[in-house]
């Protein structure tokens, strides 16, 4: 009885998360439910949308190799955090949904990791983060400067900064786009002794050692605020704000890996997989019902509970869908019913050894145990091998794999000796 | 009653043979097309009506390693190096009606990363799948040894994954097929599903033993195969069914993904009944018989 209960409750949740995210049916709507709980002070949040990989959904990979040379061991690894926290403001800002930015660390090399859906232009994405965004004030003694090389450096940078803004100017330059700042505290002070000292000279900022502009000081500016005009477009005036935002990146980094998938091949190759996984269920149903007869419909019946089961637990992790993942989730469904056919050979064994139908039934899972629990095992180290191996796609493909053993070991053993036993009981 | 399986091996040694020597010929002289993903370089595909790519790289300097074109006007190119300025100028000099598809550009340091640990999680997987059976068999009475029977294992294993590598260095050298990252997914599934075979083969050898503990140890082979014959066929059959949907349907992207995994499970459900068995018979035969 208590397992009935067991493998309904399973049944009926995987349904659950399984559900389309709105269903209507009459004048009635029906919402999939969210999952937003706080676990052990961690916030739980689910949405429960499958979640496409780059190649499905097309997108934009980037892989930058962190510079951290110039640190000393112990701070390294604060440093990348710290640079990879700053790349995760500046892609923000740029409102991709769900990026996701890694920190990796291969031998003695710390990697960052970008991955954007969605995105096809790889060079807005490259430009963004690639760029370190070092504003500094410099100001001079030379009252009609001629190059850069004579301005000094003020002290005053990017950190003294509180807050960026795209603004657009009055007047007789109306609508090109300027970039407002406003000093933190501390800031403003400095910022009121420079003006001090430069009034009636040049006062340069300086983005990325590249001179932008050096408006004259007409007055001391004390409320802490400033505005840069270049010659921006607003594009370049709102990318200058993100950085400036952001702050600079504290190492440099070097872009060592670039992919950039278009989303029409993603768009096919769903349709063509879900075209591929419905023939190889059919083709599976209609080989267990030819070889097993009755005991292959309960099988079926097993194999939909497993699809089921594991698109669910793919949704709950949640396992970002690669068309390598959906590869082997579609071969796992050819392995789903491995342990099937082991089982109900050994009951055909059993029954000609000369056991009773029911005593057959049993003995055919307990007997039939051993050989599953090792095939199963030595699947499940080469998984498990394949997920250190690989990165993206190659890690998806594991994680399928992973989850659609296990769930075979819980649909054809604990499910079809259940639906077994409901039906030889008469 | 039994089938006398073991009367033949050295028949099955020899059509194992008779496809493996082919391709660890081609293995050792053409090798494997490793692809971007082991060497560096990048890789661009596009749709375009224009046809001058090896005129146009020649013009801006950029080393086209290779041009491969395939349906609707669309073409996957390789270059050495292609930085994300050299592409777009690459591009604009092709024309305007161009759609870019695809542009990954791999670094070497990533690809050699690559290739080392491909090679260390095969060597892994090997090991760890003998330590397991070695374990898992600890129970086979003696004078039988557990780690026979690991090693039987890991020698089909082997089999299946030289059969890929070889199989896949003639289609390199012949058809241009490289070895990607996914190839190495293959193989490794491949790997794991070899043992699923043997495994079910063992598992009733292990079975068997104390049950015919009188008979010759290649009669107990005999009639452990005899028994399973059906369900490593059946079992072997389900997944080639699955693989073969989606080698038909599953589009061009995963094809050599699934052609890999396809001669994998194929080879493996071969090497199972007639590599490992045999294997672990000749093995055994060749221990000094105990006088009791």
């Amino acid at each position: 009885m208590r397992s009935y209960l067991i493998i309904l409750t399973v049944i009926l949740l995987a349904i659950v998360v399984n559900l389309p995210p709105r269903l209507q049916i009459g004048n009635l709507s029906l919402y999939r439910p969210r999952i937003d709980i706080t676990l052990l002070g961690r916030r739980v949040y689910r949405d429960l949308s499958l979640k496409l990989g780059l190649d499905l959904s097309g997108g934009v990979h980037l892989a930058y190799q962190a510079d951290t040379s110039a640190l000393p061991e112990s701070n390294r690894a604060a440093a990348v955090e710290a640079t990879r926290a700053n790349i995760e403001r500046r892609i923000n800002s740029l409102g991709v949904s769900e990026p996701i930015i890694q920190t990796s660390k291969t031998g003695s090399d710390y990697r960052l990791i970008v991955e954007l859906a969605g995105i096809s232009d790889i060079n807005q994405a490259t430009s963004l983060i690639g760029q370190t965004a070092q504003l500094e004030f410099r100001s001079t003694q030379v009252a009609t400067p001629s190059s850069a090389a004579d301005f000094v450096s003020t002290g005053l940078t990017g950190r003294d900064l509180q807050l960026a803004q795209v603004q657009f100017n009055g007047g007789q330059t109306a609508g090109q786009p300027v970039v407002s700042i406003e000093f933190s505290p501390e800031g403003t002070k400095k910022f009121a002794e420079i003006t001090t000292k430069s009034i009636g000279k040049p006062l340069a900022i300086f983005l990325d050692d590249q001179l932008v502009t050096a408006p004259t000081v007409q007055s001391v500016i004390s409320d802490g605020r400033a505005i840069i005009s270049g010659n921006f477009t607003a594009d370049e005036a709102k990318k200058l704000t993100i950085q400036l935002n952001a702050g600079a990146l504290p190492i440099p980094i070097h872009i060592i890996e670039q992919r950039n998938i278009g989303a029409t091949l993603g768009v096919e190759s769903i349709h063509k997989s879900l075209l591929a996984a419905a023939v190889g269920l059919v083709v599976i149903w209609l080989f267990m019902l030819v070889n097993y007869g009755l005991k292959g419909l309960l099988a079926n019946i097993a194999l939909i509970v497993y699809i089921l089961i594991s698109l669910a637990i793919i949704k709950l992790i949640p396992i970002t869908l690669t068309l390598a993942g959906i590869a082997g989730l579609i071969l796992s469904i050819g392995m789903a019913v491995d342990a099937n056919i082991l089982i109900f050979e050994r009951m055909k064994e059993e029954l000609r050894w000369g056991r009773p139908l029911k005593a057959a039934v049993e003995l055919g899972f307990h007997r039939a145990w051993t050989s599953v629990r090792d095939s199963n095992a030595s699947s499940l180290i080469t998984a498990g091998l394949l997920f250190w191996f690989g990165t993206g796609s190659v890690r998806g493909f594991a994680l399928t794999l992973t989850v659609g053993i296990l769930v075979s070991l819980f649909t054809s053993i604990t499910v079809t000796r259940t639906l077994l036993r409901l039906v030889y009981a008469r | 009653m039994h089938v006398n399986f073991m009367k033949y091996k050295w028949v099955y040694f020899g059509i194992s043979l008779a496809i493996l020597i082919p391709g660890l010929l081609s293995l050792i002289f053409y090798g494997l097309r490793p692809s971007i993903d082991f060497t560096g370089g990048t890789l661009l595909e596009i749709q375009t009506p224009a046809k001058n790519f090896s005129e146009v790289a020649k013009n801006q300097n950029l080393e086209l390693s290779s041009v491969q074109p395939s349906a609707d006007n669309t073409y996957l190119l390789r270059f050495k190096t292609l930085d994300k300025d050299q592409n777009e100028k690459f591009k604009s000099a092709l024309g305007p009606d161009l759609i870019e598809k695809r542009y990954e550009s791999v670094g070497p340091i990533v690809g050699a990363e690559m290739t080392k640990k491909a090679l260390l999680a095969v060597a892994l997987a090997s090991i760890a799948i003998v330590i397991y059976i070695a374990w898992s068999f600890r129970g086979v009475p003696k004078p039988y040894s557990s780690w026979k029977f690991g090693v039987s294992a890991v020698a089909a294993l082997l089999h299946d994954a030289l059969v890929v590598l070889g199989i896949f260095s003639l289609f390199g050298h012949f058809y241009h097929v490289e070895i990607d990252a996914l190839f190495v997914t293959a193989l490794l599934t491949v790997i794991g599903f070899s043992v699923h075979d043997t495994i079910v083969v063992f598992d009733r050898v292990r079975e068997n033993l104390p049950k015919m503990y009188t008979k010759p140890f290649s009669e107990i082979v005999d009639f452990s195969l005899t028994e399973t014959l059906v369900r490593s066929l059946n079992t072997s059959l389900t997944v080639i069914l699955t693989l073969t949907a989606l080698l038909l349907f599953g589009g061009e992207t995963i094809r050599w993904f699934v052609v890999a995994l396809l001669v994998g499970i194929i080879s493996g459900t071969y090497s199972s009944i007639f590599n490992a068995a045999p294997l672990l018979v000749l093995w055994e035969s060749h221990r000094p018989r105990s006088t009791s």
